[in-house]
Order: structure tokens, then C-alpha cells, then sequence
């Protein structure tokens, strides 16, 4: 990796087992979960970033790295790993039934298949036993690599709060045996604050603001994980002042094309970054979590590199 | 490239599709704003609008059916009604949409209260896979075969990926009709194995995977659902035909990055082998270039100093400019890539606009984008 002026700051939910990031679909939770990853890579700390995907929908960012359904290496103690429920399932099942025979059975059964595909919820379910899985010490797949930190990429919002909901429900719903036993040792760490946590990645507008308000307070009441930070992401520089502004709007007249196109970009970047203070303004009054912010990057596309530059300015 | 109008016209339902953040909700209100304007009576169904919008539509408690918007609050943002066009809005409650299908094809009342209080279903109906888009459909076809309105637009649930709506009846039917439920509740079946605390050898290898009390639950739950296998089935048949009749028009609605218009290509080709019926895309937030050539950071800067007789200031404009345009020359790009993927379909290309959009007012300025020739809209966004 190349040299770099870190911030001085650790933030502190990097000291976690188990970090998801969540949001509203498009604040950029992807890159943010890599850039979480790559910042406590670099502490020293071994660190896999998981999302949560079927094959079709994959972000970018994994694909390009080509990160499917096993631990792949990043970087220097950086991982990923992108989890699908059905390999998620057949790894359950092969870690639940230790005879060959027995699972062979149940992988041809029909009976089975159906259950699979039609028990609500059970995806999910399997997906969060796979992080789960992932975070534990004494790591139940053979060989398994032990990891200082998890961090997952969670689905968008909506999908998010039922997504980290369904152990509990599990638990509920299946009252004594295995699943209610694992549910319910999934629920305990996803609420137990000393070890997992969570960050809401939101950007300053109108509708994520009012968005990651509403995702605190249902992630700290209805699911009980703790909230540790949220991270403001795509915030414009401040380049202009008031009265650089009032320079500015004179050569809005200008015969020159370019002068009157530098003038106007510069006039839409001052409005948007106010308007953009005025939403962070919001956002404060509205929550109690801390908050960072991490700046827009004027790139093309956003890739490992530019993950890479966000890992360093994440306090 | 066209107006939004005449993709439109003609067509009876709209569904605006896309992934999150792209401003899918924004755009469905503004479409159906702008023909209300145009004298037609539109509902638009959302599932979760952004608070202020839904307040300057004075939808503050909107429940699962559709509220006329107050006339007078789309005067005050200049909008016409004199004309007889009538906005209507509506939230969709996917829980109480499928509550009321439940007890639409339930055979009695006993059948209806076994699902509706299951535990399972109480636990699960809301996050069922593909159930919120699903409900969607079925409100959508409720309120069109009632026939009240000239135009439905639909805001499709936010989710991931565009395609999980079109995925949404197939993933539903596949879990309420069919294999699934059949090798469950057939006389031989696994419910009735282990009602009768069968000792198949599947069986047992599944007690011991999941636990009997779960696995007894689940065969409850199926066993409920059974008795509306058909009623399901025909409704979702005819839902899905709603989908691909020549009355209804996708709307492919995308950001200008790279990720969201690769996306929109593959959404466009899904549709087609779907035969459905694609009215076009509209792209949000597209940074328009500004300049007439490629920036050149020194030399504008020097031209700049010249008039404004400060380098540093116009060092700084000069470097903006071409952050600016680094961007819409992004966009520019991904946007041909789009228009070529679509074999000359309509694109509309909305601005970047300044400020956020969370008003009639705010709608009314997207309208003028969205309703005019590409010609004009170039002019407007580059002015």
C-alpha cells in the first residue's frame, strides 16, 4: 500500500468482533464497508468485509476484485468474503450433519429442496449464521482463518431492519432445538454492545437524513444493536466563500463561454455545499450517535483505490 | 428525445423501476404531477416518500388507500387543475395488502383467522421474500380494474436491484402455488408425516437438522395457505398478464454512474425477454458539460485572473471546473453507452439540479425537464 497520513483517530467500533454497516440503498455503503475494512487492515487488525448478495446483484467492488462464496485476500490482513444464501445453506447443513450418508440423503431430497426455497426468512437466517460463523474464535469450518473484525455490508434499509431481525425471530418462532438454540446465540452477539456494533452510512439530503434518524432509533430499539457512528458521506469542499461567490456572479455575464461555465459550476458547488451543512445541521439535532463525514470524490467511478483514500480520512 | 408525455401516452400504468437512491419516488411524483397538470386524473402509489414531500402533498396520513391531493396546494405551486386533472397519492402498506388477500381467497372465516394468525405468517408476512414488491402489483391491479383512474404510476419498492420486482411474482407463486406447497400438504406429504409424528428417514434427518417444533409450525403454516393455492394462483396470473399488456409502460429510472446505468442495460433486457413493454429511461442527476471544450486548468485560470484580478480565487474556480466536468464527462459517456444498449429508446436526461427536490415546487421544476423535447432541455440545463 502506498504511504499515507492517517487520521489520528482509531475509531473505536473498529475495536469490535462484528461491525455492519447499514443505510439507505445508493449512500455508498459498499465503499464505505471496504473503507472501514482497509482502515482497520492497516491498525493491524485481520479484518474481512462481507456483503450480502446473491450472485446476480454483487457490487462492483467485489466483483472486480473477484470475491465470491470463500475468503479471499485483499490486501495485507484484509479479506472478503461475498455470501450467498444457498452456499450459506449447504455449508449449514454440512456442518450440521456430520454423516456423509445422511446429508446425501438430504441434498437429494426433494423435501428438502422445497423447504429451503420456501421457509420465509431462512436465507437470511443462514446468511447471518454465515457471519456469525465468521466471527467466532474457534471458527467452525475447517481451517477456518480467525478474524479481529467482521465487517458486513448490510442490505439497503428496509430490507436491512428485518435482515438483522431474524434471529430473534427464528428464535421465537422455533422455540426449543437447534435453530431456536443458534438463533438465539446469534441474537445475543448481535446485540451484546461490547462486540458487535453498527454504523449508518447516510448522505446529506433531505431524505437519507430523515431516513438514518428513523434507522437509529429502530436499530437501537427494535433490534437492540448498538449504534456506534454515523458516517456522512459525499460532502462537497467548502472552495468558495460568500464573497468569492459575489466575485463570481459577475462573469455569469461573460461573453467568454468558459468564463461563464466556470462561474456557474462554482455558484452550483456553493449552493450545494450549503445546502449540504444545512442537512448535516439537521442530521445532528436529529440523532444521538457521533458523526464523521467523508469527503465527495470527483472520480469517474469509485474503486479500491478510492476506498483506499476514505480508509484514511475515517474518524 | 422525447417528452416524457408522449412515452406515456396512451398507456394506462406506468412503473417507474430502479435500483436505490436514484430518485425513483422523486420522479414518479413528478411524472404523475405533470399529467394531472395535463388534465388527466393520475394516482401515484409510493411506499415510502420522503417526509416533506409527502407533507407539501398534505399526505401526512395516508393509509393503504388513495387520497386525493387538495387542488388548492397544487395552485399554489402554479399548477392548472381547471382542466379536470386530479392528483392522487397513495402509501402501500404491503402487510395490509396481503392481510386483505388473505381474506380474499380464504374458503371461510376459520381458514382466514388459521393464516392470519399463524405465527409464522404474523412473523414473517411483511419481510416475506419479494412480498413487498409483489403487494405493489396487487394494489396496482386492484386499483386498475377498477377503472377510477386514466393513469396509475407506480414507485416500485426500493430494493437492490430493479430486477427483484420483475422476480417478485415468480419468487411469491414459486413459495405459495406449486411444488413447494404440494409435497407439504399432499396426503403423504411432510405436513402430514409430521402431524402424525412419522419416522420417514428424510423426516427424521430434518427433525434433527431444524428441531420437530419448528418443522411442526411450518407444515401448520403451509397446511393453512393450502386451501388458497387457487385463488393465489389465478390472481397472480392475472397480475402478471397486467405486467406485459400493452396498457401498462416500464420506466427505467437510473443515476448516471457507471453501476445504476449498467444496470438499467440489463433491466432493459430482461424486460424484453419478459415481452414487456419498455417506454424508456429517465437519467437523474446528470451533470451536464458546461464549457465547450476540454479544460484546460491553467490556461482558464489565467483567463479568469485576467477578469477577476485574483489567481488564487481563480485558480480555485478553474480546478472546480474541471472536477466538474471530469464527472459530466462520465456521464456523457455512460449515457451513450445507455442510449446505444437501448436501440434508440427514449433517454430523458434530468440535471443536477442545485438544490434538492422535496416540493410541488420542486416537482414542477423537474417537470420542465421532464416534459419537453430534448432540444429544449439541453438549452434550460446548460443556460
Amino acid at each position: 500500500m502506498c504511504p499515507i497520513r492517517l487520521n489520528a483517530f482509531i475509531p473505536d467500533f473498529l475495536d469490535k468482533r462484528l461491525l455492519f454497516v447499514t443505510g439507505k440503498g445508493g449512500v455508498g455503503k459498499t465503499t464505505v464497508a471496504m473503507a472501514l475494512g482497509i482502515r482497520a487492515a492497516m491498525e493491524g487488525k485481520r479484518t474481512i468485509v462481507c456483503e450480502v448478495a446473491s450472485t446476480e446483484n454483487a457490487s462492483r467492488l467485489f466483483a472486480q476484485s473477484e470475491v465470491g462464496f470463500r475468503e479471499v485476500e485483499l490486501a495485507n490482513d484484509l479479506w472478503a468474503i461475498s455470501i450467498n444464501p444457498d452456499e450459506a445453506m449447504r455449508e449449514y447443513v454440512l456442518l450440521q450433519l456430520k454423516v456423509k450418508a445422511m446429508r446425501d440423503l438430504l441434498f437429494r431430497s426433494r423435501m428438502f429442496t422445497y423447504l429451503a426455497a420456501a421457509t420465509p426468512g431462512l436465507s437470511e437466517l443462514v446468511t447471518i449464521g454465515k457471519i456469525w460463523e465468521l466471527a467466532q474464535l474457534d471458527r467452525k469450518v475447517k481451517h477456518g482463518r480467525k478474524y479481529d473484525l467482521v465487517i458486513v455490508d448490510a442490505p439497503a434499509t428496509g430490507h436491512g431492519i428485518s435482515f438483522l431481525q431474524t434471529p430473534r425471530t427464528f428464535a421465537a418462532i422455533a422455540r426449543v432445538g437447534p435453530v431456536h438454540n443458534q438463533a438465539k446465540e446469534m441474537e445475543q452477539m448481535i446485540t451484546d454492545h461490547e462486540q458487535t456494533g453498527s454504523v449508518i452510512v447516510s448522505l446529506p439530503e433531505e431524505m437519507p437524513v430523515n431516513e438514518t434518524a428513523r434507522l437509529e432509533g429502530e436499530l437501537r430499539d427494535d433490534i437492540g444493536i448498538s449504534v456506534d457512528h454515523v458516517i456522512m458521506n459525499a460532502l462537497y469542499p467548502e472552495t468558495f466563500s460568500p464573497a468569492d461567490i459575489k466575485k463570481i456572479e459577475k462573469l455569469g455575464k461573460s461573453e467568454d463561454p468558459e468564463l461563464r461555465a466556470a462561474s456557474r459550476a462554482a455558484v452550483s458547488l456553493a449552493t450545494r455545499t450549503a445546502a449540504q451543512h444545512e442537512q448535516l445541521a439537521r442530521l445532528r439535532e436529529m440523532i444521538s450517535a457521533d458523526i464523521s463525514t467523508l469527503p465527495f470524490i470527483f472520480k469517474p467511478e469509485l474503486d479500491l483505490k478510492s476506498a483506499r483514500q476514505l480508509a484514511e480520512e475515517v474518524a | 428525445m422525447a417528452s416524457v408525455e408522449s412515452v406515456i401516452e396512451g398507456r394506462e400504468v406506468v412503473i417507474c423501476a430502479g435500483s436505490g437512491g436514484v430518485g425513483k419516488t422523486t420522479t414518479s411524483a413528478a411524472i404523475a404531477l405533470g399529467m394531472a397538470a395535463r388534465g388527466k386524473k393520475v394516482c401515484v402509489l409510493t411506499i415510502d416518500p420522503a417526509k416533506r414531500l409527502a407533507d407539501s402533498l398534505g399526505l401526512e396520513e395516508l393509509g393503504n388507500e388513495a387520497t386525493k391531493v387538495d387542488p388548492k396546494l397544487l395552485e399554489a405551486a402554479g399548477v392548472d387543475t381547471e382542466n379536470g386533472g386530479e392528483l392522487w397519492a397513495m402509501m402501500l402498506d404491503a402487510k395490509e395488502t396481503f392481510d386483505a388477500l388473505v381474506a380474499r381467497h380464504a374458503e371461510d372465516a376459520e381458514a382466514r383467522d388459521r393464516v392470519l394468525n399463524n405465527r409464522i405468517y404474523q412473523q414473517i408476512s411483511g419481510a416475506l421474500a419479494g412480498s413487498q414488491e409483489y403487494m405493489a402489483m396487487e394494489k396496482l391491479f386492484e386499483l386498475h380494474s377498477e377503472g377510477r383512474f386514466d393513469l396509475l404510476v407506480l414507485d416500485t419498492p426500493p430494493s437492490r436491484n430493479a430486477l427483484d420486482f420483475l422476480d417478485a411474482p415468480t419468487r411469491l407463486t414459486q413459495f405459495i402455488e406449486g411444488k413447494s406447497l404440494q409435497i407439504f400438504i399432499k396426503p403423504t406429504g411432510l405436513a402430514a408425516r409430521v402431524a402424525s409424528r412419522g419416522t420417514g428417514v428424510v423426516l427424521s434427518v430434518l427433525k434433527r437438522l431444524v428441531g420437530f417444533d419448528l418443522l411442526a409450525d411450518l407444515s401448520e403454516f403451509f397446511t393453512a395457505f393450502s386451501g388458497m393455492i387457487d385463488g393465489f394462483q389465478d390472481r397472480a396470473h392475472r397480475v402478471n398478464s397486467l405486467l406485459s399488456d400493452e396498457q401498462t409502460s416500464f420506466l427505467i429510472i437510473c443515476g448516471p454512474q457507471g453501476e445504476p446505468i449498467e444496470e438499467a442495460v440489463f433491466f432493459h433486457s430482461k424486460l424484453i425477454e419478459n415481452k414487456m413493454h419498455f417506454g424508456g429511461a429517465v437519467v437523474n442527476r446528470v451533470r451536464y458539460r458546461l464549457g465547450t471544450r476540454q479544460v484546460k486548468v491553467k490556461d482558464l485560470a489565467a483567463r479568469l485572473d485576467e477578469e477577476l484580478k485574483d489567481e488564487d480565487l481563480s485558480g480555485r474556480m478553474a480546478r472546480n471546473l474541471s472536477e466538474y466536468d471530469v464527472l459530466a464527462v462520465r456521464d456523457q459517456k455512460n449515457i451513450e453507452q445507455l442510449t446505444k444498449a437501448l436501440n434508440g429508446e427514449p433517454v430523458i436526461r434530468i440535471p443536477y439540479l442545485d438544490t434538492d427536490v422535496h416540493d410541488i415546487a420542486g416537482l414542477c421544476e423537474i417537470n420542465r425537464y421532464l416534459f419537453t423535447e430534448e432540444e429544449e432541455r439541453v438549452d434550460l440545463a446548460t443556460s
